[in-house]
């Protein structure tokens, strides 16, 4: 291989002060990669966001957002999910310190919150269907159905990723490979709570005031 | 037990269909044959299917682009001939059949040719000119691939079980909707592109990743190759586009599926919504496909003129203006629909402002020519070709970018003839100048130069013998995706566009018979040196096909035109002794899961078009079982002993010492 020196008139631009000194670390590769995945998710629920705008009016004559929240159970839901965001960071600084049984019993945590804040969804959306509200009813409650439902399906797939890594360290302890995908996790968990605090605001706050 | 799925979906009194899918299948069933006979399996399990290097997963993509480019062009001379024969008569194609055509056709093209085309050289160039090893997310990189792979063998099969979409490239609602559309065919549309897309959405978040983390000593931002720089553009805009398109398919998927009411005419559904959502991503995607090809360009026409690029900061503004700017001009894909003057105008001037860059871009090219000493190779008469022809598509796209004049000329064979100006004499015209530039690089070996221009210039008096005449219908009234006619003026043009079509198929067959007669060939068309252009960037600064390490030693880069400048130091003091300092070097270690997941894929997606409720499950437990599998393994990559390294490079680096010497002489 050959190897070039540098040299003054190479660099016309005199960039010398910005020189770059060559590939990122994995770390920062995998946590920048995954940064940009949660960028591309947050665009899909921008999609997602914007059809409820489009369609929140659209009830065909069938219920409103005023008359079908019920803020107290939304406010439950935001508490757990709120916590969880907390415990998860429990999780995230028992990982840097290496301790397995904080980890464990934060990740535990932020697993059960989640399933309960799953659970109340679930009982809400089966309460509205058996209401006659459910998605195929107005094009309202489509919208509605889809941009919760979806954060919910995040939720989801984010309680079985939990699970695994709980079992990755459990099998094979804290290796650099596991805590780069302790690291996404913890990404992709916050970022669900923001995204639940948006849907929070527009959907629910907005829709009860309306 | 299987859903909607019983014999009656194999289109048995349907001869053309059949007969394809048939002689279609046959061969996949012969190929599989021979390479099972012949042994050739484990070859092709272990080093390209289970493969997680990037220059192999590159190859993959563009030999997939390719065979779609025949079922895709298939199609197309199936249309010309229909609509060559069909004044006053239902020509050969029924209807729905026709419909069917156009359909894939499109839909082909776009996902399963220019995209993989684009994807795959990006894949196969981006981490030799960053002068890297490998990708930033290797297994996943190969994950995309397949997933990819998936999307195109699902738009295949429809071929044979069931129908596809008759609802063009793009299906609009409420056409599309269970109501109007209650066969199979619109959901294969939807599952084969949510499953690439997810392919796709992959490989944008990979390379987005390369360009801006990954890169060698000295290899700041302004120093990178434009390909590099336009490779970023076009993968930033993946990540910001992609997403839009899976958001807008799952909402037409709930419609379908379970009865909701986004795009539907009753309970308060909205179709516009529809066509902002799908044009929001469908004009930044046109942008995805053109700024590689554009990439291309930058780098074939610099280094078959002998100069550096003219003007490499314009061009590196101007290709990241085309970027923003991109996601600006959406509306003027239905002036039409009621927006109202306002809306239209800012519109339509946005879309005239975007074609200042692309202005921009081609003065910088025909300066950088402007005395050079050019080199009328193959890849170079593509980037002739192209700035003749995509100028002309650029100003036909100017002029539909006015509304008034796009109402006389929406959804006519004009607007037909403006988008394939651009995407033929942009992308693929790109695409086959990369495919020539860079084979070498790839196999070790140029192709056929004879062969190479006959395609040339069959495919560049095709292309403007096939779509002039269609500029001319468009005047004259004829609208798109006509099965039948009875506008007598029209004829004439139609059968000279059909004519043109023939000259492109001969060019193809040029080019068939071009790799057929290089592989033949390949001892007298042989590059040892690596470096069989005089080229400028890294990546030909490692032996070609490189060693799957890329680079024995990783290069520093001390400015624009990296190798340019290594090479010009090594004439004036000869390439140095002392030998270089080699290390033990780690690689990621291959890996079945892109393979293995996409198969879980196929049978999803396959399930959910034909209602399987029990094999959707099956292939979501399996996809699950597949990742977590795939994070369970302990050792994912190897190490190639420093010795190994040193054996490989040494075997390049005399074969590169005379390529200095005699230009050193010269």
């Amino acid at each position: 291989m050959m190897s070039a020196t540098v040299t003054a008139h190479a660099d016309p631009h005199h960039l010398h002060s910005a020189e770059h000194s060559g590939p990122a670390s994995k770390r920062i590769v995998t946590g920048y990669g995954f940064w940009i995945f949660l960028l591309s998710d947050i665009v899909m629920f921008s999609c997602f966001f914007a059809s409820y705008a489009v369609l929140s009016g659209q009830t065909a004559g069938g219920p409103s957002g005023a008359q079908l929240f019920d803020l107290k159970n939304v406010a439950i839901e935001t508490a757990l999910l709120l916590v969880s965001s907390f415990t998860c960071g429990m999780a995230s600084i028992a990982a840097d310190m290496r301790n397995k049984f904080w980890f464990q019993i934060s990740m535990a945590v932020t697993g059960l919150l989640g399933a309960g804040f799953l659970t109340l969804e679930l009982i809400e959306f089966a309460d509205l269907v058996e209401k006659g509200a459910g998605p195929s009813r107005s094009a309202f409650l489509s919208s509605f159905f889809t941009l919760v439902g979806c954060h919910g399906l995040h939720v989801t797939a984010g309680i079985l990723w939990l699970l695994t890594m709980m079992a990755q360290v459990t099998a094979k302890g804290f290796r650099a490979d596991i805590q780069r995908r302790i690291l996404c996790f913890a990404l992709f968990w916050h970022a669900l709570d923001i995204i639940w605090v948006a849907v929070f605001s527009v959907v629910y706050l907005l829709g009860s005031a309306a | 037990m299987f859903g909607k799925l019983t014999l009656s979906a194999i289109p048995l009194d349907q001869p053309i269909p059949l007969i394809a899918g048939g002689a279609a299948g046959l061969l996949v069933v012969a190929v599989l044959a021979w390479i099972v006979v012949k042994g050739h399996l484990p070859y092709l399990w272990n080093e390209w299917i289970t493969s997680v290097d990037h220059k192999r997963i590159g190859v993959m993509y563009i030999f997939l682009a390719m065979l779609m480019l025949l079922r895709g062009f298939a199609d197309a001379l199936m249309m010309r001939g229909q609509q060559a024969v069909a004044l006053h008569s239902n020509g050969y194609l029924p209807p729905e059949h026709y419909n069917q055509v156009f359909s894939a056709h499109g839909t082909i093209m776009i996902f399963f040719v220019a995209m993989p085309f684009v994807i795959g050289l990006m894949n196969l160039v981006v981490p030799l000119q960053l002068g890297v090893r490998d990708v930033a997310f290797p297994t996943l990189n190969s994950v995309g691939f397949w997933l990819t792979a998936t999307g195109a063998l699902l738009v295949n099969i429809s071929l044979v079980v069931g129908e596809f979409a008759r609802t063009g490239w793009l299906p609009y609602p409420p056409l599309s909707e269970l109501t109007y559309s209650p066969g199979v065919g619109v959901d294969y549309y939807l599952w084969s592109l949510q499953i690439s897309g997810v392919g796709t959405l992959v490989s944008g978040v990979n390379l987005t990743t390369t360009v801006l983390k990954l890169r060698t000593k000295g290899m700041t931002l302004l120093r990178m190759p434009i390909f590099c720089w336009t490779t970023l553009a076009s993968n930033l805009l993946i990540v910001a586009a992609f997403p839009i398109l899976t958001a807008t398919l799952a909402m037409l998927i709930l419609d379908r599926y379970l009865g909701f009411h986004f795009f539907t005419n009753d309970a308060g559904g909205n179709v516009m919504m529809f066509m902002n959502l799908i044009w929001a991503w469908g004009h930044p995607e046109v942008y995805i496909l053109i700024l590689p090809a554009f990439g291309v360009f930058s780098e074939v026409v610099p280094t078959f003129s002998g100069k550096p690029l003219f003007g490499y900061r314009s061009m590196v503004l101007a290709t990241m203006s085309i970027c923003v700017i991109s996601f600006m001009v959406w509306l003027h894909h239905f002036f039409t629909m009621g927006a109202g003057p306002d809306v239209n105008a800012i519109f339509g001037i946005a879309s005239m402002i975007i074609a200042v860059p692309t202005g921009v871009k081609i003065y910088n090219w025909l300066f950088t020519m402007y005395g050079g000493r050019v080199r009328f190779t193959s890849p170079m008469l593509w980037s002739l070709g192209f700035m003749v022809t995509f100028i002309i598509g650029g100003l036909t796209g100017v002029l539909v970018a006015v509304p008034p004049a796009d109402f006389l000329l929406h959804n006519s064979l004009f607007l037909v003839a403006h988008f394939h100006n651009v995407i033929i004499g942009g992308v693929l015209f790109g695409a086959f100048a990369g495919y020539t530039y860079w084979f070498p690089k790839a196999f070790g070996f140029r192709l056929h130069e004879g062969w190479g221009i006959a395609a040339f210039w069959f495919w560049q008096v095709g292309f403007f013998v096939a779509f002039m005449p269609l500029y001319v219908v468009g005047f004259l009234g004829m609208t798109r995706r006509m099965q039948h006619y009875d506008v007598p003026e029209w004829k004439p043009w139609l059968l000279v566009a059909g004519f043109g079509a023939i000259l492109i198929f001969i060019g193809i067959l040029c080019q068939i018979v071009q790799l057929v007669v290089s592989i033949a060939r390949r001892e007298e068309l042989r590059d040892r040196t690596g470096d069989p252009w005089d080229g400028r960037s890294l990546e030909w600064a490692t032996a070609s096909p490189p060693p799957v390490f890329n680079f024995a030693v990783m290069p520093d880069v001390s400015g624009e035109d990296a190798y340019w400048l290594m090479k010009a130091h090594a004439k004036q003091q000869g390439l140095e002794m002392r030998a270089p300092d080699y290390k033990d070097i780690e690689m990621p270690k291959n890996s079945p899961t892109g393979f293995v997941s996409a198969f879980f894929a196929a049978v999803m997606g396959f399930a959910m078009i034909w209602h399987i409720w029990w094999m959707v499950i099956a292939g979501l437990l399996g996809a699950f079982a597949t990742f977590v599998a795939f994070a369970w393994r302990d050792h994912d990559e190897y190490v190639i002993p420093a010795a190994d390294v040193e054996k490989v490079d040494r075997v390049n680096l005399e074969e590169r010492r005379g390529l200095v010497t005699i230009a050193g002489g010269a």
